[in-house]
């Protein structure tokens, strides 16, 4: 498998990574049988995501997607946030693998999931 | 200082040994003779290949006719298998094949094509949760059709031995009383650098290795077909080896087959002491001091060069790319190192769940392996889990409270 030096940097020294205390929202995904689980927790302040925190069971490329995913996050508001792709998290990372793109949709998913979560409790 | 090489994979290849190499090397420019050529550089290599047959029949306590080359243990599980089926004549039946769901993917999927053709049926065993095959279970399933029992020596991926002498004792038993005769076949891949591999002692009609688990080259292999054995070829073309399996001759990678075999007849005792040592010392500081973790297979019934251990909380590729950067390569059960996605079959088959198989490195010790080696991947495993360990928290917790509230679909499961 080859891995971009960008993805070994975000795999070995994650950004953003554990999780917060009061989080205004938080998602969960993935599954055990494909072996990648990941969450992520927002701290949401004013509509921008005002911190942004996340924990990952999975391979160096869920690792590395995670949290670059925080990081393009970060600052945003919810509605850019919100349209955050898997391609833009790939191609943050200098490219995947092909078999590994699906962990970037995981990523993305997380935070999209997240999002509608602090959408839902604060109608 | 330069960066430390583990090499902790001899499961997947092992290095060629000097003396293998040194056998090998006039076959290639010097007497490079077809084997099935009747001049004299043809005798040079038809001389050589037949010399390289002693020693596996010295090896494999056979008679020279009865070793089969191929081109490794795929090609040999491949025509055990599906040479015994076309052959094969049941009345009103469709012959029958009982394996085990732990064997390497030739055998399983060879199986799983004859199946496919309409050719056979086929019955897949699942071990006990110690990864080993009960003679039992094998017996039972013998039927009135079953021509074939294939069952691997020792376990490719988690080092378990299987009763192979007991499986063959019941079945030449069975034989004595029935009308077709079943035929015993053995993947010994894992096995030749460590058991004992006397084709009569086992009672295996069929036995398949490859020449480079056993510090011989890559690309070369044999199949042992007893006397009488009735089988078809399942490659078409010249009628080489006794018109069981077509094509050329790799002389220079049979002269070192023969030769990696005689190493092994010699040293074999030796090496497997000094090996199981360092297995368990690996083993017993491994699971004395990283937390979570846990032995996958037998302690009892194990291969002296197999640790396959599971960590609670960890993925195995992860862990296999940090060992990695820290100079050991070892292998994972995880789905995320295959092409597939999908976790080891084989650790699915003792009963392990999905992220325990994830979660699982095999390390498979060599010969040349030191105490120093293995001290370090200690320190680096448990330096390694910890620092994952620490990016996965809680979200393995999280996510099964998640799913029992029912806040978590399989959404994940739809991108296979």
């Amino acid at each position: 498998m080859q891995y971009s030096k960008k993805l070994i940097d975000h795999f070995t020294n994650p950004r953003n990574q554990g999780r917060l205390d009061k989080p205004s929202a938080t998602g969960i995904v993935g599954n055990p049988v494909c072996g990648d689980l990941m969450k992520i927790y927002l701290d949401v302040k004013d509509g921008v995501i005002n911190d942004i925190k996340f924990e990952t069971l999975g391979c160096a490329s869920a690792i590395a997607t995670s949290s670059m995913v925080t990081e393009l996050a970060k600052g945003k508001t919810l509605d850019e946030a919100e349209k955050i792709t898997r391609n833009d998290v790939a191609n943050a990372l200098e490219g995947l693998p092909p078999i590994k793109m699906h962990c970037s949709n995981l990523a993305a998913d997380a935070l999209r999931k997240a999002i509608a979560e602090y959408r839902e409790k604060n109608k | 200082m330069t960066k430390k090489k583990i090499y902790l994979d001899h499961g997947a290849t092992t290095p060629v040994d000097k003396e293998v190499l040194e056998a090998m090397l006039p076959y290639f420019s010097e007497k490079y003779g077809n084997a099935a050529s009747h001049h004299f550089f043809g005798k040079d290599g038809c001389k050589a290949v037949e010399a390289a047959r002693n020693e596996a029949a010295i090896f494999f306590h056979a008679n020279p006719e009865e070793i089969i080359f191929t081109s490794g243990a795929t090609e040999s599980n491949n025509l055990a298998v599906k040479g015994i089926i076309k052959r094969a004549k049941i009345e009103g039946a469709k012959p029958h094949i009982i394996t085990t769901a732990f064997e390497h993917h030739c055998v399983l999927d060879a199986c799983g094509a004859m199946q496919k053709e309409g050719l056979a049926e086929v019955t897949f065993l699942n071990p006990e949760a110690d990864g080993v095959i009960s003679v039992k279970s094998v017996e039972e399933a013998i039927k009135p059709n079953t021509v074939l029992i294939s069952v691997m020596y020792v376990n490719n991926e988690i080092g378990t031995l299987q009763p192979i002498a007991a499986i063959g004792a019941m079945i030449k038993k069975e034989n004595a009383s029935r009308e077709n005769k079943i035929y015993f076949h053995t993947d010994a891949t894992q096995a030749v650098n460590y058991f004992n591999c006397d084709v009569d002692d086992l009672g295996v009609d069929m036995l398949s290795m490859s020449a480079h688990k056993i510090y011989g080259p890559k690309g070369v292999g044999l199949l042992y077909i007893r006397k009488g054995t009735l089988i078809a070829r399942i490659q078409d073309g010249g009628d080489h080896e006794g018109g069981k399996r077509a094509g050329t001759l790799n002389v220079p990678g049979i002269v070192g087959l023969g030769k990696a075999l005689e190493l092994a007849g010699k040293n074999n005792k030796k090496d497997a002491k000094k090996i199981a040592k360092l297995r368990d010392r690996l083993i017993d500081r491994a699971l004395a001091e990283i937390p979570d973790t846990f032995l996958n297979g037998s302690r009892e019934f194990r291969s002296p060069n197999n640790a396959n251990i599971s960590f609670r909380n960890v993925e195995g590729e992860s862990l296999l790319m940090l060992l990695d950067m820290a100079g050991i390569a070892v292998s994972t059960g995880s789905a995320c190192s295959s092409d597939s996605l999908a976790p080891s079959h084989v650790l699915l088959a003792i009963g392990r769940k999905a992220e325990e198989a994830h979660g699982s490195i095999r390390m498979t010790l060599g010969k040349n392996n030191t105490e120093e080696e293995i001290d370090y991947t200690v320190e680096k495993l448990k330096e390694s889990a910890e620092k994952i360990r620490k990016i996965s928290g809680q979200v393995l917790d999280d996510f099964y409270k998640a799913k029992e509230k029912g806040v978590v679909e399989e959404e994940h499961e739809r991108r296979h």
